[in-house]
């Protein structure tokens, strides 16, 4: 049994909390710069230019990409052989009260989602455990802003609605968000579990590199068709028009029911956050 | 190629900005979210005055990120604009003439906007690191208790911005987006 104390995981939530708000991921940049080289529109060319400059500018005075520096997710992989000395929930909290703070981020986050009072640290997290074999602890920090969260779908679909249903309705959900989650956006996919696995893989998916394609061809495929038939909907960076309205489709699966074919698309802008180390 | 607008934006100002126009605005605007949109709207509902002028106000939908020492303000771009539907017409109507946000707006917006003359310009989401370099000064007017959602006055200088909607109703979200299309 390999004992990590909590203090250690604080000082490595608070740490991603800045790092994840400040730096773009490598990935998003090389699909982004991508993207520039091959949008044929001039309005789009303009904004995406102006996106490049944002987050390079982000990076070098260590300041937001974006305002929204987001909900706070955080997914922990936690060996099954390891013991966390402390309270696990408080030690992930402290990290974001902490990096949110020193980090001059925005305190975006209402204790009650009806009476709406600002807790003023950002916390809660939205915290994710899942446990797996080993004596590793991996943390990832992902601040998710609003404007595409909002612009978010979940379908209970019927088994005869197959394939070719699931695709629509993730063409439906991307081109009626259409300008307001920040296009180019990044789309994560959920296909199967319950309707609560369902969301929970759409938000997972969104954890994974764009440079990484789903593992079994079936689902890469449908990644690489969903992403062409989103290019062609005209959309555009930020819904002035043109080819680039999403930077990549990242799905994920898992076993469902006889009789239920659950599909949740997690949409994320262009401003795509994650960063994680492993304790 | 750019229209240079030295604010505050005048009802008969507002009637020459066309949707599709990139414009530098100049001047004094004012912040506002949700939270702070319900706070005006029901002052404005009781009959009293607002905090501040609201008369040729332009408003920008963003709640910064606060500012690291030396800096005016932190990161500072729109946030959806959607949110503040049931508002503006009201707003509109009490004198505003320019909001700034991102994202599509309601038909009840539109109305508002073409019968009052007002305009709605989008500033690019997800760029608030670079849109913070025009905002040259920045003071809290009041609802200091929201944090980031308080109203500010900033000071711009050649913000950019693009006209999305005009006082006729027309839509740089509809019209770009099929006239990219139609090049296919």
């Amino acid at each position: 049994m390999r004992e990590i104390q909590a203090s250690v995981l604080t000082d490595a939530v608070a740490k991603l909390c800045i790092e994840a708000n400040c730096v773009l991921p490598c990935d998003v940049k090389r699909r982004i710069e991508d993207a520039r080289k091959n949008e044929p529109w001039e309005t789009a060319q303009g904004i995406l230019d102006k996106i490049i400059e944002n987050y390079g500018i982000a990076e070098a005075n260590t300041v937001p990409i974006c305002q929204d520096t987001g909900v706070c997710c955080v997914f922990l992989k936690i060996g099954q052989d390891v013991h966390i000395c402390g309270d696990l929930r408080s030690a992930v909290d402290e990290g974001v009260r902490r990096g949110y703070a020193e980090g001059y981020l925005r305190k975006s986050v209402v204790k009650d989602p009806l009476r709406r009072q600002n807790t003023g640290d950002n916390t809660p997290a939205m915290l994710y455990t899942e446990i797996v074999p080993g004596d590793a602890l991996t943390v990832t920090v992902a601040p998710k802003g609003f404007g595409s969260e909002n612009m978010s779908r979940l379908a209970m679909l019927k088994p005869s609605d197959g394939v070719e249903g699931v695709k629509a309705f993730i063409l439906k959900t991307v081109e009626e968000a259409g300008p307001n989650p920040c296009p180019p956006v990044i789309v994560g996919v959920g296909i199967g579990g319950t309707f609560d696995k369902a969301a929970y893989l759409a938000k997972k998916a969104l954890m994974r590199s764009t440079d990484e394609r789903n593992a079994d061809p079936y689902y890469a495929g449908l990644e690489a068709e969903l992403l062409e038939k989103i290019n062609a909907l005209g959309v555009g960076p930020q819904g002035f028009g043109g080819r680039t309205t999403a930077l990549a489709v990242n799905i994920e699966w898992m076993p469902t029911h006889i009789a239920g074919l659950p599909v949740a698309v997690n949409i994320n802008c262009h401003v795509t956050r994650h960063k994680t180390v492993e304790l | 190629m750019e229209r240079h607008i030295q604010l505050p934006i005048t009802r008969e100002t507002a009637r020459t900005i066309k949707s599709g126009e990139s414009c530098l605005l100049s001047g004094v605007i004012y912040t506002a979210r949700d939270a702070a949109h319900k706070r005006l709207c029901e002052l404005l509902e009781a009959g009293r005055p607002l905090p501040f002028d609201v008369k040729d106000a332009t408003i920008y939908y963003v709640g910064p990120t606060p500012a690291k020492p030396g800096q005016v303000i932190g990161s500072a771009g729109p946030t959806t604009s959607y949110r503040m539907d049931a508002y503006s017409p009201m707003m509109i109507a009490a004198g505003e003439t320019g909001m700034i946000g991102k994202g599509k707006r309601s038909a009840e917006v539109v109305a508002a906007m073409k019968e009052h003359g007002a305009v709605y310009f989008a500033a690019i989401g997800g760029a608030g690191a670079l849109l913070s370099s025009c905002i040259k000064k920045a003071e809290i007017v009041c609802y200091e208790d929201l944090g980031a959602e308080a109203v500010r006055r900033l000071t711009v200088e050649n913000l950019p911005v693009v006209c999305v909607i005009d006082s006729e109703g027309n839509n740089l979200y509809e019209t770009g987006r099929s006239a990219y299309l139609a090049t296919l």
